[in-house]
């Protein structure tokens, strides 16, 4: 096997080789090569949303921050609060600049009293591990960071058939694993970290483990997968699930000149707990309100809307559209887009510009879609 | 990779099926492939005039939109209605009813600047 390395250095995942034997189109994303589409992002989409959907998503950066001190340190570094976290307990959270600007968003598990793991976006991965490594070394905090993201590799089955699908290689007790936990246990024989967490708006999982094993743990799900209609899904899938799911996506929603109020999740920022990076600019946005606002949008006329298309209300340019598709699940044509909070009203009309012509949306409840639950 | 022999072929890969004066447009399964699923298209009406190698309307997949060039000059006489809600069919059968749009054809002359079903197949490698 000869190592191609294409002109950029892009790096791969451990199942690179799988998914070229796949017949994955693979593209650059966040300096990785990764699988874009294997037969259909529309076919890859409907699989999550009825059967199960398998992600690669070994890209992502895993930073492990352990000590006594673990926790006051992430409670400083994050707009959240790890310290309510129980033990096998996860929490969405952001990390700020001083100014309130998203670093990046990300799922912080905790594995352990003294013990986290910080899950964040691959494009961020070295950002977030240097702005916890300074506030560590500025704080001088009893605690160490350690980025074990080459070490570990993510795999994730998504869908409405994930528990079953796992239920099949694991002794582990599913049902008693809620939304947002984690266990530590063994699938098909494979040590992982299992957490009941995704980014698609269905139920699903996500499965850390180590490298080595990455391509027998896929291949295991694919074959018990194989009768519950499992399809391996790249990022184009990923995307619409998670617009279709209204959730935001780093680069697209969020950005340094973003603050977690704008995007809705002050719910996010804890305020109360005691003193954070990004807090006194956080406090004041609270108290103000956010002066812009991300708000879900669904065509009335006939064009599909788009990242970067301007958004209009009464002739005038008030926004942009943060991220656009026609939606797979609804047939609909829906969008999010950043406006001035005092123009946000659900039925509110506003114009999407479409190739320097308007074209109707409307303002509608986010999110597009919300599973079904039992 | 084998394309129909009867047809003429655009570099940005678009084919003509000419029958005197009048033709049949649309895209290959080569850029039909690339694009992935097909969900939208932004068609002329009847009537527009289109030019050899300009753009003359849009099509979009799920990730991406591109443009349309047209391989030959004339006047649109019929489009494609069943695009509007099906646009999946270009997908399915690019060459056949993926068909886009019947033109009166300006300048037969032109579709000597197009490649024949070998040259396509070659230049798609």
């Amino acid at each position: 096997m000869t190592a191609a390395t294409t002109p950029t250095e892009l790096r791969r995942t451990p199942l690179y080789e799988l998914h070229r034997e796949l017949g994955a189109r693979l593209v650059p994303f966040a300096g990785y090569e990764m699988p874009v589409q294997y037969a259909s992002i529309l076919e890859e989409h409907r699989a999550v949303r009825t059967a199960v959907g398998l992600f690669d998503l070994s890209h992502m950066g895993e930073i492990d921050a352990r000590g006594p001190a673990a926790v006051d340190l992430l409670r400083h570094a994050l707009v959240s609060d790890p310290a309510a976290l129980e033990i096998g307990g996860a929490q969405y959270s952001m990390a700020c600049e001083p100014d309130g600007g998203v670093i990046d968003d990300l799922i912080v598990y905790r594995l352990g009293p003294e013990r986290f793991m910080v899950v964040c976006n691959a494009s961020n991965r070295e950002t977030v591990a240097a702005h916890l490594a300074t506030l560590l070394e500025e704080g001088q905090y009893e605690a160490t960071l350690d980025d074990r993201s080459e070490a570990i590799a993510l795999i994730a089955p998504q869908g409405p058939r994930a528990a079953e699908l796992l239920g099949g290689l694991t002794d582990m007790d599913l049902d008693g694993l809620a939304n947002y936990h984690s266990a530590e246990g063994t699938v098909a024989g494979i040590e992982c970290l299992v957490a009941r967490t995704g980014y698609t708006g269905e139920d699903g999982f996500e499965l850390f483990c180590d490298a080595a094993r990455a391509r027998d743990l896929w291949v295991a799900l694919t074959e018990r997968g194989g009768d519950l209609g499992l399809r391996p899904c790249g990022l184009g899938a990923r995307d619409t699930l998670r617009l279709e799911a209204g959730m935001p996506l780093y680069g697209n929603e969020l950005d340094r000149d973003t603050n977690p109020y704008e995007v809705n999740f002050g719910r996010v920022v804890k305020l109360d707990k005691g003193d954070f990076v990004g807090r006194d600019a956080l406090a004041a946005v609270a108290e103000a309100g956010p002066r812009r606002r991300l708000i879900g949008l669904e065509m009335i006329d006939n064009a599909i809307p788009r990242a970067g298309y301007g958004v209009r209300r009464d002739g005038s340019t008030v926004g942009r559209v943060t991220s656009g598709t026609l939606s797979p699940t609804l047939g609909t044509k829906i969008a999010m887009a950043m406006v001035p909070a005092e123009l946000w009203g659900i039925g509110n009309e506003f114009e999407v510009v479409v190739r320097d012509r308007p074209y109707r949306s409307q303002q509608v409840k986010l999110p597009f879609y919300r599973r079904q639950r039992d | 990779m084998s394309y129909p022999d009867d047809l003429r072929y655009s570099k940005e890969h678009e084919w003509v099926r000419a029958d005197g004066s009048q033709s049949t447009i649309g895209i290959t399964s080569f850029a039909a492939d690339e694009l992935g699923d097909i969900v939208f298209l932004e068609l002329p009406e009847t009537g527009a005039t289109l030019k050899q190698f300009a753009t003359f309307g849009v099509v979009e997949s799920v990730k991406a939109v591109s443009d349309l060039f047209a391989p030959v000059s004339g006047t649109v006489t019929e489009v494609n209605e069943a695009l509007r809600d099906s646009p999946e069919l270009l997908n399915s059968d690019p060459f056949g009813e993926g068909w886009i749009a019947r033109v009166e054809l300006a300048d037969p002359s032109e579709l000597d600047a197009l490649m024949d079903a070998e040259a396509y197949a070659a230049e798609t490698g």
